[in-house]
């Protein structure tokens, strides 16, 4: 379903994304780990055309994302993005957030759109929060609504760039466990994150990147047990500690 | 010492209207009006170019506010009265002559507020928008100035108050507003330009004391009713370092 092929990144004379080769399938769930500064999120946002590439290719379905002629902003509503910083609109209220851009881009009408934002709001347990403000939920109930606006455009894969990381400990079971019924329902999903135990537990597959390459591709008990690359052997044992 | 106001009170407010040309402090209100009304649009015109990506209005627009911002206001005052009829060969009134030349110069100085307070915006809040399809536009006008717009409203009175005070510039080119009207009674009178001239700066202060004062007021609403979103968003800023 996402095919990338020797794709190079830059920032000036670093280089960011080394010849990454790769694939999701459909319903597959990948976790990237690595260690920060590995690429694992310019990785991501050059998924969605957040990030521009060197050379190579990302291809949706055999639609080229970084063709020259590919119209992003219809490719982007087909790709729902989860932030670190959940970036809700804060002047609107949360079920405004979730129904903007059904309306604005996919045209639906507004009872069409709010009728569907009031069952994504149910679906990630928030559904007595639609007329409050970002400003007054927590970071967990933030990062909820955040994947039910993503989720509200119906894309087929939803990519998500550490999810958890910017949240208080007791608050990352909450978001993990949207994320896990979406997995169990069969969304194809891509997920930078620390979290390991959601790695071991939900992903189908597991990519450790480190200088800007994917090293290692496997399934997570595979990885988890007796990585084969030296790097990931290390990352694996730090954790431990 | 204020007895001349008896007989010039009338002639200070409003010029020898209705029986003559409007003057006085109307009509330095009524160029302070027209100016915001007219400067606002193109400062935001011109604050959208200077960060679009789009090399040409980038550079132009750029260019237009450092001009602007680098030349004395009574030298556009005398470019636009003097030089443009020689250029054109057409007669410019006074009054149009300092209206557009308030306006080029205000929109200049708006520019560079709102430019301000668009780029203050988290770079999350753009991303987002964007990331759900939403075009560059319907980002801008949605997600962008709405929040920006209302954190810059007190720049923007502040600079609705020097505008009031630059209108007195228009004395130079006889311009009859209230800073020309007190002159035409000290002419008159020739004997109490300290009570004339005590009383022009006591009007003008009287207004912009008065502007302040609701800017203030403003303020203090946006601060009470953005207070906790401005909170949740330093907090979300922490934690990214």
């Amino acid at each position: 379903m996402l095919a990338l092929s020797k794709v190079n990144k830059w920032y000036g004379d670093y280089h960011a994304l080394v010849d990454v080769t790769a694939e999701v399938k459909r319903g597959e769930v990948v976790v990237v780990c690595g260690p920060s500064g590995s690429g694992k999120s310019t990785l991501i946002r050059t998924i969605n055309r957040l990030e521009s590439i060197r050379s190579g290719t990302i291809k949706l379905d055999d639609v080229d994302i970084h063709g020259k002629t590919q119209n992003v902003n219809q490719l982007r509503s087909r790709i729902g993005f989860v932030f670190q910083q959940f970036n809700l609109f804060p002047h609107m209220s949360v079920i405004d957030n979730i129904c903007l851009a059904p309306m604005k881009v996919l045209g639906q009408s507004k009872a069409q759109a709010r009728e569907r934002a009031a069952a994504l709001l149910h679906r990630v347990g928030l559904a007595n929060k639609a007329d409050a403000h970002p400003a007054q939920l927590s970071g967990g109930q933030q990062q909820r609504v955040a994947i039910a606006r993503a989720l509200a455009m119906d894309p087929p894969v939803m990519l998500f760039d550490e999810p958890t990381s910017a949240l208080d400990p007791e608050m990352v079971g909450e978001v993990l466990s949207v994320m896990k019924s979406l997995a169990k329902d069969g969304m194809t999903m891509m997920c930078v994150t620390h979290e390991m135990g959601f790695a071991r537990e939900v992903s189908n597959r597991v990519w450790f990147m480190d200088h800007g390459a994917i090293l290692e591709s496997s399934d997570p008990e595979t990885f988890f047990t007796k990585p084969a690359h030296a790097r990931a052997q290390n990352f694996i044992s730090d954790l431990r500690h | 010492m204020l007895e001349f106001l008896d007989n010039n009170a009338r002639f200070l407010l409003i010029g020898s209207f209705p029986n003559g040309p409007l003057g006085g402090l109307a009509l330095t209100l009524l160029l302070s009006f027209i100016g915001l009304v007219l400067a606002f649009p193109l400062g935001l015109l011109l604050a959208l170019c200077r960060i679009v990506p789009v090399a040409v209005l980038r550079i132009s627009s750029g260019v237009f506010v450092y001009v602007m911002r680098g030349i004395p206001l009574i030298m556009l005052i005398f470019w636009s009265y003097f030089l443009v009829p020689r250029l054109t060969g057409h007669e410019v009134s006074a009054f149009t002559a300092l209206v557009v030349t308030l306006v080029l110069y205000q929109a200049a100085y708006l520019c560079e507020v709102i430019r301000a307070g668009i780029q203050a915006l988290p770079k999350g809040q753009l991303e987002a928008s964007r990331s759900l399809g939403m075009t560059y536009g319907q980002t801008m006008r949605l997600v962008i100035l709405p929040q920006a717009l209302i954190s810059m409203l007190p720049s923007l009175l502040g600079q609705f108050v020097a505008l009031v005070k630059d209108t007195s510039i228009g004395y130079v080119i006889s311009v009859y507003e209230l800073t020309f009207s007190a002159q035409q009674i000290n002419n008159s009178l020739l004997t109490q330009p300290f009570a004339v001239f005590f009383t022009l700066a006591l009007v003008y202060f009287v207004v912009c004391y008065s502007l302040t004062q609701g800017v203030n007021f403003l303020e203090r609403r946006i601060n009470r009713k953005g207070s906790q979103t401005v909170v949740k968003l330093e907090v979300a800023n922490v934690s990214v370092v």
